[in-house]
């Protein structure tokens, strides 16, 4: 089943992208989408019907030489399940979307097919998605990690007649090589320090590899932070982290279900489910996580702050899915890897929903982006409206305070800032507050994207607004299933993500028990818990969510009586899908924060709201003299923090510089000047007589070779005797 | 068949033979004829070397299906091959029918131009296959005469001087190697590689000493040995090319014809990293390890230094040429690491290159074939009329920058795996290749094939024909086998290497007085 999950994207990317010509266009797109709602069926019923343990089953021998052995392999664990369903459910609905998406598109001329490339695409890049969550091993993970670059590569470069296009193309491959140049020295670090790239044999030699050293580049380094941390850059390019974040905003170059798909919910949390994975590695390098920490709650502060004022409607929302992202790594930094994977979930649906619902408005605007030009649309193009209606309602996280009632977003963000501030004074508070101002932007800015939008008045060009129509089925449809996503899953499966612990512990495979005191009281409760957690696993079906959601209020409650059912996860590494080492019990304290911590995201959203709502409703002139007023800052900020300007002048040019001195100045003053001095004297005189033979010298000359290697070859006989 | 190996060696001479005795005119029958019967012959000799590879046996790892003879003054003929060389004489008997299928547009001396291919491949396949010293230097050396006829004769504007420059680099490592041969013989008394007969001493089982002696005033470490390594690295490090000997090889790609280029960059590069893992690695181990560190910093500064270089190149055929020379600087490196993955590596990626570098080059001949200009700049756009080849482009140029599930990945990965492990600095500096070559290759694609076509030139530009398309079609599939299933090539050359290594392992460690050096990683 898992091989048929896996393979079938593949099959149907090859259907669609070499028979279409014998099939017929219509027919091939939609081989390609049945292969994937097939997918998308079968790792359903892998997920739900998973029970926690781990298998593995080989297909065949990859890279083998010496001691290192890899196969092409899939290996479930609760990770992989998430994620399977994640990219299966987001990628069947984009390909039931680009059919209305991509039906007529302006960059094609009339009679050029691009659609069945277009579906071929998808489909391969759901592929290599499927190995980089089912590999056994860091190098098929990194097949998959390098398969979904170039399938994002070919996609965002999709309108290749755009230069534009080719270029953010490039940039995302190349930017995401940096990352990968460091992942790949990380593999080199872990296979020499344990022989083997195997997830079986590296995951539980976690501990271990603290107390080895490693000599890396003359400095005696502690193995485990030097590996999570070269492995972390790898997650820092993919993930689009900051430093390396440059090529995800002109990714929104490709077409908008791409956007959705590779560029929200799907291969850009891939540095995420990579530190997860590595998480029993990760949870021995102190150092690294810190780091991780840093850079993530960096990057959600800085990109929200970008995102404040970007005009083009995608990169709005590319700027959010950056910063939401690093909401992800800070959880996984503290090591509550659960409630990442929490955030990575029920984000993949608001935020695919988000694009999506961005590129009905697109299409409805006739590949109008800028929100500039958009206003008083939401009668216009009403399910659209509700569609972003709720996916701004998730991403800013609309739910009632102490409560674990709410949209999707609401349950699994405050579940990251929770988490963040458990993790203690100084680098918690400070990721803490980094993400509470960064939630307070987030509710700004997708406000914003909505009043400029949905409200106000129409500006821009009148035909394209008395022409803006309500788009098709095919667009819709999808919309409405990531609605309930949206909107339920958070509370659908909190218990199992951000729950007691060892509600976390039975989901993700993990032994767990009792931290110290309370003993036969809560072993009732426990027992009582297990039932509601055993619910959870059932009923995961969208229409089990409102039970669970009650089951989960509850255990929710209990909680505030701290102390209570106190378990902690005892996992040895590499035992489940996740590992928190020996007094890792973050997941638990992160329940027993202070109310006002709590509340802290729900205020700050409110902020956010209230001043979108001044600034685009109450009084439209604000933004402008605010704009006008703080001319650097706003400059500053329109302008990425100017990171494509100072990379252009410390890397490209520099490089391109460094590339014609080598070329000019190395191999033709230097090299050949010295060569050419010597042979001066030799050449001329040949190419001279040359001249007046023509051609026919080069036969003299060969002549002239075998006769002097005949005479050479006699004199070693001779001289041999 | 017991004459196995001579047969596939000589079968395309025999057929250069038959052309140049029989074939007469220069009409276009004649040329067709030519053409033919090269292709035939080269089809031929692959279809017997497949043979060779069925009765080729792994484990052993040893020299297998040897033969020898008198010959001319006394001196032996022996031919042979084990793990090591095998897939030379594979890559190059595959990689001739492609090359011979792509000058069928050829129209200038055919029958000559088909002469010296043929001739080149008897001679290519002899060095891979020869276990006789001066049957080693007879191939080797030769080899360079064909080549050298081809740009010269069927080159560019400017194939004197490419071509006079190709000769002298490689010449004067050449007669370096020719001293130390003597210098080898005189010591061992023996001109047999390995494979030897009854009683004869191999010079693979010899021990060259290792004393440190004076020459000028200097104190040579590893005595004979350093000595020896360094005639045979003037050699080899011209041929592969490595850094700073590298200059010819930009200069004789621009100026060959497609064919040309396509053999040497595949095939002929191929000859300096073999010799390295038949002589310098295996005889020398002491001064390879030695000379190991200066090596593994050569090879880094090719990979970085011609990386930057190719990303400003103008010519398309340059930029492949340097991407060619940074390659081979992962074939160098991963040699000179001397442990399983390294070698294994460096054996993988010259097999690979040959795909890739070959494949790269034929699709610089498809464009050059209609516009006649190798400039970047001429081009863009041609996707839009070209979508086949555009497609076949993006493949082996994911294939050059090392995708993984193609061929140019494995030996990328292993080498850098292998080096890392003897020291990180150049495995850090090395694997900066990964991020310079994509930066490179997709510079490349992007201004060739991307973009709008608004060039007035290029309005008319026709995609590739069914030959075109038929001459890719084994290169695409090897390329993706070879990512997908390496072993298929790991298990042929992994017994073989893991005796080198370890006979590597054995000598290095017996040499004690100077273990510093080894213990210096």
């Amino acid at each position: 089943m898992e091989t048929i999950l896996l393979f079938a994207p593949l099959v149907g990317a090859i259907i669609c992208g070499f028979t279409w010509r014998l099939i017929g266009e219509q027919a091939a797109c939609v081989v390609a989408t049945l292969m994937l709602f097939l997918s998308c069926l079968l790792s359903w019923v892998v997920f739900i019907g998973f029970d926690g343990e781990t298998y593995t089953r080989s297909l065949f021998t990859w890279i083998e030489s010496g001691t290192l052995f890899t196969d092409w392999a899939i290996r479930v664990d609760r990770l992989t399940a998430v994620m399977l369903i994640v990219i299966t459910t987001v990628s069947a609905l984009v390909h039931l979307y680009s059919f209305g998406y991509m039906a007529h598109d302006e960059n094609f001329k009339e009679g050029e097919s691009y659609r069945p490339r277009f579906f071929a695409y998808l489909s391969f890049f759901t592929f290599t998605m499927l190995m980089l969550v089912t590999a056994d091993n860091l190098l098929q993970l990194f097949f998959g990690w390098e398969g979904v670059g170039v399938a994002s590569y070919l996609l965002i470069g999709f309108y290749y007649r755009k230069p534009s296009a080719g270029a953010a193309a490039m940039k995302a491959f190349i930017v995401n090589r940096v990352g990968d140049f460091g992942f790949l020295l990380g593999i080199f670090a872990l296979f020499w320090m344990t022989d083997s790239i195997q997830f079986d044999v590296i995951l539980p030699m976690g501990a271990e590899l603290a107390e080895m050293n490693i000599t890396f580049l003359g400095m005696e380094l502690d193995a485990a932070n030097t590996i999570a941390f070269l492995l972390f850059i790898g997650a820092m390019g993919k993930s689009a982290q900051l430093f390396l974040h440059t090529w995800l905003p002109d990714a929104m170059e490709g077409p908008t279900p791409v956007s959705a798909l590779i560029h929200a919910a799907t291969m850009v949390t891939a540095g995420v489910f990579l530190v997860c994975r590595m998480s029993p590695i990760i949870e021995y390098a102190p150092v690294a996580g810190n780091v991780i920490i840093i850079v993530g709650a960096l990057t959600a502060f800085f990109a929200a702050t970008v995102g404040l004022v970007q005009n083009d409607i995608k990169r709005v929302i590319a700027y959010s899915t950056c910063s939401q992202l690093g909401y992800m790594f800070v959880a996984a930094g503290v090591g509550v890897y659960s409630v990442a994977m929490f955030h990575l979930f029920t984000h993949a649906f608001f935020k695919a929903m988000l694009f999506l619902g961005a590129g009905s408005v697109i299409h409805a605007m006739h590949h109008e982006q800028d929100m500039r030009n958009y206003g008083d649309l939401r009668k216009k193009i009403p399910y659209t409206f509700w569609a972003m209606m709720i996916g701004t309602l998730a991403i800013t996280g609309v739910g009632i305070p102490l409560t674990t009632i709410g949209f999707a977003g609401f349950l699994s963000k405050d579940a990251v800032i929770e988490s963040a501030f458990a993790f203690g004074p100084g680098l918690g508070e400070f990721a803490f507050w980094s993400l509470v101002i960064a939630a307070c932007f987030t509710s700004f800015y997708s406000w914003r994207l909505m009043f400029l939008t949905f409200f106000g008045e129409a500006r821009g060009n009148k035909h394209t607004h008395d022409h803006a129509h309500e788009s098709p089925w095919t667009m819709i449809a999808p919309l409405g299933a990531l609605a309930l996503g949206a909107v339920f899953s958070g509370m659908v499966w909190y218990n199992s993500f951000f729950g007691h612990t060892d509600d976390v512990g039975r989901f993700f495979g993990v032994p767990y028990a009792e931290a110290g005191h309370h003993d036969e009281e809560h072993g009732e409760e426990h027992a009582e818990d297990e039932t509601h957690g055993d619910d959870t696993h059932a009923a995961e079906t969208a229409e089990g969510h409102g039970d669970d959601a009650e089951h989960a209020d509850a255990g929710h409650a209990e909680e505030g009586g701290h102390g209570d059912g106190h378990y902690v996860l005892t996992g040895a590494p590499g035992e489940g899908a996740i590992h928190a080492a020996p007094g890792n019990d973050i997941l638990g304290e992160a329940h027993e924060v202070p109310k006002w911590v709590k509340v802290a995201p729900f205020v700050a959203m409110l902020i956010g709201f209230a001043t979108a709502f001044l600034f685009y409703i109450v009084n439209p002139s604000i933004p402008g003299r605010l704009a006008a007023q703080q001319r650097p800052l706003y400059n500053f900020l329109l302008n990425k923090w100017y990171f494509d300007e100072a990379y252009d002048f410390l890397f490209v040019r520099p490089a391109k510089w460094l590339g014609r001195f080598l070329w000019k100045g190395g191999d033709g003053a230097v090299i050949d000047g010295g060569i050419n001095g010597l042979a001066m004297g030799i050449i001329p005189f040949f190419t001279r007589l040359a001249g007046r033979a023509q051609s026919g010298y080069i036969f003299h000359y060969a002549f002239a070779m075998v006769l002097g290697i005949v005479a050479l070859i006699t004199w070693v006989t001779m001289s041999a005797g | 068949m017991d004459n196995l190996i001579s047969i596939v060696t000589f079968l395309p001479l025999v057929a250069a033979i038959i052309m140049a005795v029989f074939l007469r005119g220069e009409d276009e029958a004649a040329q067709l004829n030519a053409k033919r019967l090269a292709f035939a012959a080269t089809l031929a000799t692959f279809l017997v070397s497949i043979f060779l590879l069925v009765q080729f046996d792994a484990q052993n790892t040893g020299f297998q299906l040897v033969e020898e003879a008198e010959w001319l003054f006394g001196l032996q003929y022996r031919v042979g091959v084990d793990g090591i060389s095998i897939l030379f004489v594979m890559l190059t008997t595959f990689l001739m029918p492609i090359t011979i299928a792509s000058c069928w547009g050829v129209n200038v001396r055919v029958k000559e131009y088909m002469i010296a291919l043929l001739v080149l491949e008897t001679l290519m396949i002899g060095v891979f296959v020869a276990l006789d010293l001066v049957l080693f230097y007879l191939f080797f050396e030769a080899g360079l005469i064909p080549m050298f006829l081809i740009i010269g004769i069927w080159g560019g504007a400017n194939r004197i001087y490419a071509s006079f420059k190709f000769f002298l680099y490689t010449f004067l490592g050449s007669v370096l190697m020719l001293v130390a041969m003597v210098a080898m013989y005189v010591d061992a008394g023996t001109t047999c590689i390995g494979g030897c007969g009854e009683g004869v001493r191999a010079l693979l089982d010899h021990n060259f000493g290792t004393e440190t002696f004076d020459v000028l005033g200097f104190s040579v470490v590893g005595g004979l040995q350093t000595m020896l390594f360094l005639a045979f690295f003037a050699s080899f490090a011209v041929k592969m090319p490595m850094w700073p000997v590298h200059t010819w090889l930009p200069d004789a790609h621009v100026q060959a014809p497609t064919a040309g280029s396509v053999v040497l960059a595949a095939i002929l590069l191929k000859m300096g990293g073999y010799g390295f893992l038949r002589f310098s690695l295996p005889m020398f181990p002491v001064a390879s390890d030695i000379m190991a560190p200066l090596v593994l910093w050569l090879s880094v500064i090719a990979i970085v230094y011609t990386s930057l270089v190719a990303m400003v190149q103008e010519d398309m055929k340059k930029l492949i040429a340097y991407s060619s020379v940074a390659h081979m600087g992962f074939v160098t490196m991963g040699i000179f690491a001397a442990n399983q993955n390294g070698v294994d590596g460096a054996i993988f990626q010259m097999i690979s290159h040959g795909f890739i570098s070959g494949a790269l080059f034929l699709c610089v001949g498809v464009i050059y074939d209609r516009m006649h200009t190798r400039d970047i700049d001429a081009y863009g756009g041609l996707v839009v009329r070209m979508p086949a080849y555009a497609a076949i482009f993006m493949l082996f140029t994911m294939a050059n920058v090392g995708l993984p599930g193609t061929s140019g990945f494995v030996g990328e990965f292993l080498t850098l795996i292998g080096v890392f492990q003897v020291n990180t600095w150049v495995g850090v500096f090395a694997a900066t290749g990964v991020i310079l070559s994509a930066c490179y290759a997709l510079w490349l694609y992007r201004r060739v094939v991307l973009g709008d076509l608004i060039k007035e030139s290029l309005k008319s530009i026709t995609d590739m024909t069914t030959r075109e398309r038929a001459i890719f079609a084994p290169l695409v599939v090897m390329t993706i086998l070879l990512g997908v299933y390496p072993s298929l090539v790991t298990d042929i050359i992994g017994p073989s290497v893991s005796a080198l290594v370890e006979n590597y392992d054995v000598a290095v460690a017996a040499f004690v007085p100077d273990t510093h050096f080894a213990a210096n990683h």
